[in-house]
């Protein structure tokens, strides 16, 4: 779990090589309640940080999934689209969003480690 | 968002805190939005088995037995064909024709008791007041609905008459000394009852029924998705003062004593739009939509005729997931000429999405009548 790094819109990293693979938290999963629809990008679109690239429905609401860094879309997890309650079953781990492929990884740097994201929760 | 509102708390408030609720304001009340289970997972439990709701925020409200002809004046429905130990469906309407609130008219022996909505219940309890003598606000209850297929038993198990009931029945029955207001009635499309039941007392009769293992507690959130699978008009959302009682495709709960043509036809706010309407069709109606794949259509979503170009034709006013449908479902008010199966589109985030003008419920009702 050392390895990841956390967006203050509650989303988690994790780099596989050059890729980046982004969730959801565990937190943002429970506030959101149970996911109803996920809405992911096309592969291979190329997003800038704070895109808008991806929705969330719960039954409570709708919420957007920025994009967190600058890069490249190049899978998405198909499975939520049939099963978007995973987002609330395993939002750590099968349940990720997309993979980016990332050129300067230093964008990651900024973000919050772990324990850092558990003070910012609180 | 509470800010310096004080919010009201009913008599269950602090069983909600010790059962694990998200507390809410809602209609200024602190309400319980959702239990520990989920919003998802309670609506499934009272489809399967038995949900406990507290609605003690809604208006409890008795008027005298001779103000029937009273009642009349304000709401398009029959009063005083509603024999005794039966409830009724009713709106108030404004002078314009749309709709103040809708709310439940119980004939009991020597009394009307109404069941009014919360947000309501102030302007509708002045309403009665300049228009009715003797009205008597009910403050000293809670009220409590207890819906699903394992409700009868759950209820019964306390109250052994209420399984004689039938959908829309009310009576009056003993609990502990306690006398409880029962009706068959709900707000969820299945079979349940309201019970209304001394405030000094709900906490133990509600724990009581929760005792129950098929009886969970459930949320605003769950209510809602229930009663919008139910295809039920939620007020200030589904029906307002711009919407009339034929436009809402509420011409069920007009009784043909108050058409034209009726022994007491017309004489109630707004009777001339309303007469019209039933006679020549309204322009607009309020249908059911199920969008195409998952994504929601929620309230405020436009409704176009085309998948480009073109004014809205409608708009959502309330829309979400069923999760017993596993689909989203929504209510708009669209030109009267569709039908069910013509498709229009919904623009969610930019994107006109596809989505069938449907029957509704979109859940069937489960009323044991």
């Amino acid at each position: 779990m050392s390895d990841l790094k956390f967006t203050e819109e509650h989303e988690w990293l994790r780099v596989e090589g050059d890729l980046v693979v982004v969730g959801i938290t565990e937190h943002a999963s429970e506030a959101l309640g149970d996911v109803v629809f996920v809405e992911l990008p096309e592969p291979e679109t190329v997003v800038a940080k704070g895109d808008e690239i991806s929705v969330i429905e719960s039954v409570k609401a709708a919420s957007d999934i920025l994009a967190p860094v600058d890069g490249e879309i190049v899978e998405v997890n198909d499975k939520l689209a049939d099963n978007p309650g995973l987002v609330n079953e395993d939002p750590m781990g099968a349940a990720w969003f997309f993979k980016m492929k990332v050129e300067d990884m230093s964008q990651l740097d900024d973000f919050m480690s772990e324990d850092e994201y558990k003070d910012f929760i609180g | 968002m509470a800010g310096d509102t004080q919010l009201l708390r009913t008599p269950l408030y602090d069983l909600h805190l010790e059962l694990g609720a998200k507390m809410v304001p809602f209609a200024g009340w602190e309400m319980p939005v959702q239990y520990p289970m989920g919003v998802l997972k309670e609506h499934l439990h009272c489809r399967a088995a038995a949900g406990l709701f507290d609605v003690s925020h809604m208006g409890q409200v008795i008027l005298p037995e001779g103000a029937v002809s009273a009642l009349e004046r304000l709401v398009p429905v029959d009063i005083a064909g509603l024999a005794e130990g039966r409830q009724r469906y009713a709106m108030f309407t404004d002078a314009a024709g749309g709709i103040l609130d809708d709310l439940m008219v119980a004939k009991k022996p020597g009394h009307l008791f109404l069941v009014v909505n919360a947000a309501c219940a102030p302007q509708d309890i002045a309403h009665l007041q300049a228009h009715i003598a003797g009205v008597q606000v009910v403050t000293d209850r809670a009220l409590l609905a207890l819906q699903g297929p394992a409700a009868e038993a759950a209820l019964a198990g306390l109250v052994p008459g209420v399984a004689a009931m039938r959908f829309m029945d009310v009576a009056e029955f003993d609990w502990q000394g306690a006398v409880l207001w029962v009706s068959r009635s709900g707000y969820t499309g299945e079979d349940g009852y309201e019970i209304s039941v001394p405030a000094d007392v709900a906490v133990d009769f509600a724990r009581a029924l929760l005792a129950d293992p098929s009886v969970t507690p459930i949320g605003l959130g769950a209510r809602d998705s229930l009663r919008l699978e139910a295809g039920l008009c939620l007020y200030g959302h589904d029906i307002d003062t711009t919407t009339s009682p034929v436009e809402a495709d509420l011409t069920w709960a007009i009784q043909k004593r108050r058409r034209a043509g009726g022994a007491a036809e017309g004489g109630f706010p707004g009777a001339e739009r309303i007469l019209a309407e039933l006679a020549e069709g309204p322009a607009r109606k309020r249908m059911g939509l199920r969008p195409e794949g998952r994504a929601p259509m929620r309230e405020g979503v436009e409704i176009f005729a085309a998948s480009e170009g073109g004014q809205p034709i409608g708009r959502v006013t309330s829309g979400g997931f069923g999760p017993s449908i596993e689909a989203p479902m929504a209510m708009a008010y669209l030109p009267a000429e569709l039908k069910i199966g013509d498709t229009v589109y919904g623009e969610v985030r930019g994107k006109r999405l596809p989505a069938a003008i449907a029957p509704m419920p979109f859940h069937p009702h489960a009323y044991k009548r």
